[in-house]
């Protein structure tokens, strides 16, 4: 049997064996939904409506009422795509890389934050299929036979390898969370009582039934699947971040983008799945499951990568300096002096300045602190996007053509909506889905249960 | 049926010390160290997972060299355009996601046939709870027809099974 040293904390706290672990993640499944959950999905889903409205609009109207304009053709767009998929990162880099590292306190956090991964590139890939203008012709995007000669896409473009990346991206999540959730539901299938919910819980677990063999193939399916997803999200990021760093945009065109996006990434992921997460435990009871301990430990996550975007932004800024590049000098003055300048410092506070508290152990173990800068964390990122995008666009080599971008009701309409859209789906998963692996949970019972730990010294 | 997994495992490592055969256990989470137990052998799903993404790996540099080298080689900002072997630095990122989509897909479809896991297909595990907190150990007297049944019934309260049923299964 596998040991775990007494020194280490437990994971599953109190005195639970394997039915309470089903009861208390399924329990809120069965029960009728908590008020609050009725109040909070309806103003989620209005927030969600208007911002489909907003889409509608878009499409049906057109581009230019979004504040672009000729110098800066990429604004809130493209920043709300990359926000999203940062975020997206952290519910692949908990389940995946963590799984390859064999870290327990992943099983408690695993399930939602790849639903949340998935949700958020869902929002992410939104903003390109709407910046195209007519989003009826998308499927442009793919290699197929044509009526132009068959005029091929341009496989050395980067926002081609976007498509790749993030198509592949989000398939592959999808299945590594269905694969994972499959003997879940097939437990709630067993458990449930009413025919219909009985039906469709049967549906959805695909005729699971737990034999030996089927859990061997699945703890090897979860190992490959993580083996591939591990290079799959570094490569994610780092190819959004070519789709800057491969161009000679000022302030774009910089070697260090690749890591210093992935770990970005990695950074406002985790602060949105603490976002979520610390009201998720309290509304659903899981305090025993997700403890302090695992909160910790994410915050932890969160100095090292706010600590690497950190350094990050003072190396870019020693290298617009160090090149002796006039233009490259310019656009970094222009960031923290010219007239984009609050958003420059709001995204040292909040990113640089901010995770650094949780070098505090009070801070990083209070979980009201950690609820508060996560937010700070996730708006830091939002402005590091919309300060690497807008503020290298809107002085470019030209003097004469230098302007200024202004965000319509329709940018921030739509912005605003993905929000809603997200904590929507969100909350329905919440709602109906296992929230937490079950399965994986029970095998670290005996190693880092609470009680167990206790008798065995 | 037992109630824990260790003594589900301790019980089937002396039952088939003994030369009972196991035909299959039912259990909430995979029991580690069970399978070479009950004689089943490794799942050979990671060398699916490879012949899947060399599949993809091959497939996509055969379709960017068409595309982009034979069928209509393009100048796009002076990038070399008439050899596979020039072009091939900015074909990575491609090669590399279709790769992994075909390896990831691939598997995950032969997992799913394998398992007879499909949308609507029916479950056969014996007991609900078995996807809760309990273990079913199942044994056929096809398997071990030396054994009587009341035999059998012995053997396994005396390694710690907590409830056993007995079950005429009609022979397809």
């Amino acid at each position: 049997m596998h040991k775990e040293a007494a020194i280490r904390e437990p994971l599953i706290l109190g005195d639970k064996n394997y039915h309470d672990i089903t009861a208390d993640v399924v329990g809120p499944i069965e029960n009728k939904a908590p008020k609050a959950w009725y109040v909070l999905i309806t103003i989620a889903g209005l927030i969600a409506l208007w911002g489909l409205g907003c889409v509608v609009y878009l499409i049906s109207t057109g581009i230019g009422v979004w504040g672009l304009n000729k110098t800066v053709g990429w604004a809130w767009d493209i920043t709300n795509f990359v926000w999203w998929v940062g975020i997206g990162h952290a519910g692949t880099l908990i389940s995946a890389v963590l799984l390859l590292f064999r870290q327990k306190w992943r099983m408690a956090i695993n399930r939602s934050a790849e639903a949340m991964t998935i949700f958020a590139v869902m929002m992410a890939a939104l903003f390109p299929g709407i910046h195209m203008g007519r989003i009826w012709l998308a499927y442009w995007v793919l290699p197929l036979p044509n009526m132009f000669g068959s005029l091929w896409v341009n496989f050395n473009s980067p926002l081609l390898w976007d498509v790749f990346a993030i198509s592949t991206y989000f398939s592959v999540s999808l299945v590594f969370w269905y694969i994972g959730l499959i003997p879940d539901f097939a437990t709630i299938r067993d458990r449930m009582t009413n025919k219909t919910s009985k039906k469709i819980y049967g549906l959805l677990s695909f005729g699971w039934s737990g034999k030996a063999k089927q859990w061997t193939r699945f703890e090897e399916v979860s190992l490959v699947l993580a083996g591939l997803a591990t290079p799959l999200v570094f490569s994610v990021h780092s190819i959004v971040s070519m789709d800057f760093a491969t161009s000679v945009i000022p302030g774009w065109h910089t070697t260090i983008f690749p890591p210093y996006f992935v770990s970005g990434a990695v950074f406002s992921g985790f602060a949105m799945v603490l976002t979520l997460l610390l009201i998720m435990r309290k509304v659903m009871k899981l305090e025993n499951y997700i403890t302090i301990k695992h909160v910790e430990y994410m915050n932890i996550v969160i100095i090292v990568t706010g600590s690497i975007v950190g350094v990050a932004y003072i190396t870019e800024l020693f290298i617009s300096w160090y090149s002796g590049v006039e233009y490259e000098s310019y656009a970094f003055i222009n960031r923290f002096s010219g007239p984009y300048f609050w958003a420059y410092w709001a995204m040292m506070t909040c990113n640089v300045v901010s995770p650094q508290l949780f070098w505090f152990k009070k801070i990083r173990t209070s979980l009201m602190a950690t609820f508060a800068l996560s937010i700070v964390v996730n708006i830091g990122m939002w402005f590091e996007r919309f300060v690497i995008i807008v503020t290298s666009l809107h002085r470019d080599y030209v003097p004469s053509s230098w302007s200024m971008f202004y965000p319509t009701w329709v940018d921030i309409g739509i912005f605003i909506g993905t929000i809603g859209i997200f904590f929507t789906l969100f909350l329905l998963f919440a709602r109906f889905f296992p929230v937490l692996a079950l399965n994986e949970l029970k095998t670290i019972l005996k190693v880092s249960g609470e009680k167990y730990k206790r008798e065995d010294h | 049926m037992f109630d824990d997994d260790h003594r589900l495992l301790e019980a089937a490592g002396d039952l088939v010390g003994q030369g009972i055969r196991v035909k299959e256990v039912y259990s909430p989470f995979p029991i580690h160290g069970l399978d070479p137990v009950i004689g089943i052998k490794r799942t050979r799903m990671a060398v699916v997972s490879f012949m899947f993404g060399l599949t993809g790996l091959s497939l996509a540099l055969l379709g960017m060299w068409y595309f982009m080298i034979q069928d209509w080689p393009m100048n796009i900002g002076g990038k070399p355009s008439f050899s596979l072997l020039e072009n091939v630095p900015s074909f990575i990122p491609v090669t590399f996601e279709f790769t992994v989509l075909c390896a990831a897909h691939g598997m995950a479809i032969t997992y799913m046939l394998r398992n007879g896991t499909l949308p609507g297909m029916p479950a056969v595990n014996p007991d609900p709870r078995t996807t809760d907190d309990k273990f079913v150990m199942e044994i056929t007297s096809e398997e071990n027809p030396t054994m009587t049944s009341e035999g059998l019934t012995s053997m396994l309260k005396g390694v710690g099974a907590i409830e056993i049923n007995e079950k005429e299964i009609a022979v397809k």
